[in-house]
């Protein structure tokens, strides 16, 4: 058989941080007016909104790359097979 | 306190439908930014504001939500060995210079011709420079077509040639994307000009990637990749100023970069099966529809400046929500292209697989 369809997807990971990505959401939704009412106040306060866009581009980030694999979605594998 | 308030009330109540929205639409502008680098900004900010978002705050959480794309997108272009990290990050300090100065250029046409003349300088920017740049791509892209060589490597334009060729003494910096030394008088300028379009238009990329192709000589792949370079270094910049004004609604950010760090995924994916010259299609496709879609705008902003008779209300109407479809449209078609690209290469490679097994 192929390689890919031997390779383990990485499910558990997926949902692993599914879960992670889904409770930062849960929370940001959930605070919101007091999120809303802290990030614009300007200022060094700056800080924050971009602190959280670092913070949700990472899990989410890694969220999503691990949803399309664990999917089979994948980059176009290279012919080259030698040179490990 | 009161001045909090004040400044949260400028935030929008969220509901079921408007995150669904801002998701797929934040879904689409990622799925062609991965891709092409850029794009997908300029249907966010209106797409924001038809929810009621005020344009300033559009702008700022449109902003917040491009840089932390562009990371992921070139932290996932980077492993398919794609991105210059040198060339997009000197080109994107000179790009935050732009913006700044772009910016600047707004406030003062603003605060001399109003609303209508700050609009009609940036729809009149949008037609000239995506009717040039577009047309340029997207001929060069059905040259390569018509010519069949479509699968051999890209050729340097003489100018790009004219330009690796020159050599001014303690200017020269070595750019892997190009294998070549070139000056950076060169790159400076170009960075620049992608910061001010960033700033007029909100896509810096449509003149970024087109001058890292054709002035510079990178190849399509590496100069759309190195573009989220760019985009992050501008997008970080850009939101700090307006994160200190206050003027960023995270939730809005977030919310369209949950649906965008899919389609950036996607997008970057993409790229490893398509042929470089796609780069240009998609580029060049939606360059040109939007221009369509400004110039239809145009005799808006004459009619409130009073270059032209005023038009009617359901002109002005039909106008308006015409161009706001057709701006939609390209994207909807540039997306349409990827996920078309990954489908045909994946079942390309599928049957390559089959192939190479029944001959072993």
């Amino acid at each position: 058989m192929s390689q890919d369809k031997t390779k383990k997807r990485p499910v558990v990971k997926t949902l692993l941080i599914g879960m992670i990505s889904i409770a930062l959401y849960t929370a940001l939704l959930l605070n919101q007016d007091i999120i809303n009412s802290t990030f614009a106040r300007g200022g060094l306060y700056a800080l924050l909104p971009i602190a959280t866009a670092f913070i949700f581009s990472f899990i989410h980030g890694s969220f999503t790359g691990n949803f399309w694999t664990s999917l089979g979605i994948e980059a176009k594998k290279r012919k080259k097979t030698e040179g490990k | 306190m009161h001045d909090i308030a004040k400044e949260a009330a400028n935030f929008i109540n969220l509901d079921v439908i408007n995150i669904i929205y801002l998701f797929v639409v934040g879904f689409v502008g990622g799925l062609v930014s991965g891709f092409i680098g850029s794009g997908g900004a300029f249907v966010l900010t209106p797409g924001m504001m038809s929810l009621g978002v005020p344009g300033l705050v559009a702008v700022a959480s449109n902003m917040c939500h491009k840089f932390p794309k562009a990371l992921v997108g070139a932290i996932k272009r980077a492993k398919y060995g794609q991105v210059d990290i040198k060339l997009g990050i000197i080109m994107g300090i000179s790009a935050e210079a732009g913006v700044l100065y772009g910016a600047h250029i707004q406030q003062n046409i603003k605060s001399a011709f109003g609303d209508a003349g700050s609009n009609l300088y940036v729809s009149v920017s949008f037609v000239v420079i995506l009717a040039i740049v577009g047309g340029f791509v997207l001929r060069d892209a059905w040259k390569t077509y018509r010519s069949g060589s479509t699968h051999e490597e890209e050729k340097l334009t003489r100018l790009a040639k004219w330009v690796q060729s020159i050599n001014i003494p303690g200017t020269m910096v070595y750019f892997k994307s190009l294998n070549a030394k070139i000056s950076v008088l060169f790159t400076i300028p170009l960075g620049f000009a992608t910061g001010m379009l960033a700033a007029t238009i909100a896509v810096g990329g449509f003149i970024g990637v087109p001058s890292m192709i054709y002035v510079l000589g990178a190849p399509s792949l590496m100069a759309s990749a190195s573009e989220l370079v760019i985009a992050f270094v501008m997008g970080l910049g850009g939101s700090l100023k307006y994160a200190m004004g206050g003027l960023v609604d995270i939730r809005l950010a977030m919310i369209i970069l949950a649906g965008s760090l899919f389609g950036i995924q996607l997008g970057a994916i993409g790229t490893t099966y398509v042929k470089p010259f796609m780069i240009k299609v998609v580029m060049g496709v939606i360059m040109v529809i939007v221009l369509f879609s400004r110039a239809l705008m145009v005799p808006v902003y004459l009619a409130q400046l009073g270059v032209i008779e005023t038009l009617g209300e359901t002109t002005v109407k039909v106008l308006k929500n015409t161009s706001f479809a057709i701006m939609i449209m390209a994207v909807l078609i540039g997306a349409f292209i990827v996920l078309r690209a990954i489908w045909q290469g994946r079942r390309a490679e599928k049957v390559a697989t089959k192939e190479a097994i029944s001959h072993s």
